[in-house]
């Protein structure tokens, strides 16, 4: 058909031929748009990013801005540093992410090696579940009754800290790690474990030496996912992490986060001042992050992927 | 990208969890079929009854201290004219005054004055910001009821929300660190705070290279700061009077350390003695007409202004 020779005996006559190849050339094109409007969207978001975000260079340069300290939106004159809200990020990001990886990796090993086939069909459905809860209700959550926990258990002055944030964010990202990973886990083939049984391993020995290792790339997309939702995640954090001000000292300490500042100030920003600017700057430094965190991830993958060529 | 196949598997391994999720839509849908059936049914007969002939519908958008007086006063005025509809959001008064300026709201809600700044960045794009004070406010403080400080002078709070002093027996209650809550830079609330307590404006110590200090947890919302106060001995935080409720406690007030101490309420806000009370505006568009002419005619009148006692709040001098 597409060069043009018939290919069957009964060849469809030539008008039925051109106004079939016109339907396919139609039918190509919206596939083709559709399959390009992703990466408009994309080109998009980066170009009013840019537009918007940089001009705040003009009068806080990228150093001060960047590791500046004072975040004075609205005193006269203002003044933008954003050191404390990427430090907020990093660790609140990071301590989510080591409670969320060992806890979650563990659930799906459990799930899919260890548990009866009832259990983990049932228990499955019920944490993709957990996943659909909207992140208001986790800040709910967050507010009444992990909050208080964490006040008395550490002794705190208040409970909104930068560790009870990053409690509600593993548990948010929980469901997408036990969830991926654990479809990581089932598609191990069956004669790898069988192997590993026959050379009289126990169950454990062939979870930890086989299972995991080969299982290790779709793991590790599960915690970059993982990742991503902790970095991005803004009401709940918005709601307990506390919103001071101040570079964070410890985990225990309120802290604000770079969503949570975007969030709370962009409302009563006027479009094109000075705070719009200093806002859309910060959301590009966010960008760039989570870009940076998915080519790391693209990459780590790829290794992976090479290790287990067969 | 990279986990697309493994959600298409998840998918096909529980078809079981598909046919529930179908059962529970169906469920749902029956149920909305239901309520939009009742709902439907009612106006018709209310419609009848009133001789109103206002409609049309407009957006409120605003400080959270003025929401709860608004929002009654919405319901009343749409209970009143059914065909009117008005939508109230309380963001801040900050978002409602970039929202009158974008033009995406017609009433703006605000805690504090429009700025010299915002009229010229407002008159920029075209709009003329018309100012109605509708109610005033004695702006509380307030601690738990089992704090032993009882009063304080500005001065005293301004150290407090600067991050000078950080322990309450330094204002003589017990050695404890003072948690110190404020609302975000949203709020109208916070720039009035910022402005007459924390730079101490028309005292005689005043300073306006005064800044909230770094400790201080900015909160999305009044609500939560209130909440915050009750569930924590050692915390402190200021709200409209219309917030304050019995499981907090509200400070008595000093101008100076010389000056009487005043607990913040209707006749203390009245009399003028109260010092840190303010007024609540409603900004419109040039002067307003029609039927938002109707809506804030009927909070300035007789009933509308019981309302704001109701709330908490205390009604326009006449």
């Amino acid at each position: 058909m597409l060069t043009g020779q018939p290919v069957s005996i009964t060849a469809p006559p030539p008008e039925l031929r051109r106004r079939l190849r016109f339907g396919e050339k139609l039918i190509e094109s919206v596939i083709f748009i559709a399959g390009i409007l992703a990466i408009i969207v994309l080109l998009g978001i980066i170009v009013i990013l840019l537009k918007d975000g940089l001009p705040i260079f003009a009068h806080t340069s990228p150093w001060q801005f960047l590791f500046g300290t004072k975040w004075y939106p609205i005193s006269d004159p203002p003044s933008f540093g954003i050191a404390p809200f990427m430090v907020s990020t990093l660790m609140i990001t990071l301590i989510a992410t080591a409670i969320a990886v060992p806890v979650g990796v563990a659930c799906a090993a459990y799930l899919s090696e260890v548990a009866p086939r009832k259990v983990s069909e049932t228990a499955k459905p019920i944490i993709e579940i957990l996943a659909g809860i909207p992140s208001v209700m986790m800040g709910f959550v967050g507010l009444a009754l992990l909050s208080p926990l964490v006040q008395s258990a550490f002794r705190l002055n208040t409970g909104l800290c930068g560790l009870t944030a990053a409690i509600m964010l593993s548990l948010m990202s929980l469901p997408i790690i036990v969830s991926v990973s654990e479809d990581a886990l089932h598609a191990v083939p069956r004669e790898f474990k069988e192997a590993s049984y026959a050379l009289g391993a126990t169950k454990w020995e062939t979870i930890w030496h086989v299972c995991i290792p080969s299982a290790l790339s779709g793991i590790a997309a599960a915690i970059m996912l993982g990742v991503g939702r902790a970095i991005g995640e803004t009401m709940t954090v918005l709601m307990v992490a506390g919103g001071a001000l101040a570079m964070p000292v410890s985990p225990v300490d309120p802290m604000t986060t770079m969503t949570a500042v975007i969030a709370s100030s962009i409302g009563n920003a006027i479009r094109g001042g000075l705070q719009y600017q200093a806002l859309f700057a910060v959301g590009l430094i966010l960008f760039i992050l989570t870009l940076a965190v998915n080519i790391i991830a693209e990459r780590v993958l790829e290794r992976q992927k090479r290790k287990f060529a067969r | 990208m990279f986990y697309k196949n493994s959600m298409y598997s998840a998918m096909k391994k529980s078809q079981g969890k598909w046919s529930i999720l179908t059962l529970l839509l169906l469920a749902l849908l029956l149920v909305t079929a239901g309520c939009g059936g009742a709902s439907k049914a009612t106006p018709e007969p209310t419609a009848t009854v009133t001789e109103s002939v206002l409609s049309g519908s407009f957006k409120i958008i605003g400080s959270n201290t003025v929401t709860p007086l608004s929002s009654v006063w919405a319901e009343n005025f749409m209970k009143m004219h059914p065909k009117v509809s008005i939508a109230v959001s309380g963001p801040g008064t900050g978002v409602g005054i970039a929202s009158l300026i974008d033009g995406t709201t017609d009433i703006c809600q605000a805690s504090r004055l429009i700025t010299a700044k915002e009229i010229e960045q407002a008159q920029a794009k075209g709009v003329n910001p018309y100012e109605i004070q509708i109610a005033s406010d004695a702006l509380s403080v307030i601690v738990h009821p089992s704090n032993p400080v009882s009063e304080l002078t500005i001065e005293q709070l301004s150290a407090i929300y600067t991050g000078k002093i950080t322990n309450w027996k330094e204002v003589g209650g017990n050695d404890a660190a003072i948690v110190v809550l404020s609302r975000d830079t949203n709020s109208g609330t916070h720039a009035f705070f910022k402005e007459h307590v924390v730079q101490m404006q028309g005292l005689p110590t005043a300073d306006k290279g005064l800044e909230y200090g770094g400790k201080v947890l900015m909160l999305p919302s009044t609500e939560e700061g209130v909440s915050q106060v009750a569930g924590n001995a050692n915390a402190i935080f200021y709200a409209g009077l219309g917030y304050v409720n019995d499981k907090v406690k509200t400070i008595a007030i000093k101008k100076t350390a010389t000056d009487p101490a005043v607990k913040p309420s209707v006749a203390t806000t009245l009399d003028g003695t109260y010092p840190i009370a303010r007024p609540l505006l409603f900004y419109t568009n040039g002067a307003p007409t029609g039927v938002i002419k109707a809506f804030i005619d009927y909070c300035l009148s007789e009933e509308g202004q019981k309302v704001v006692l109701e709330a908490g709040f205390i009604p326009v001098g006449k």
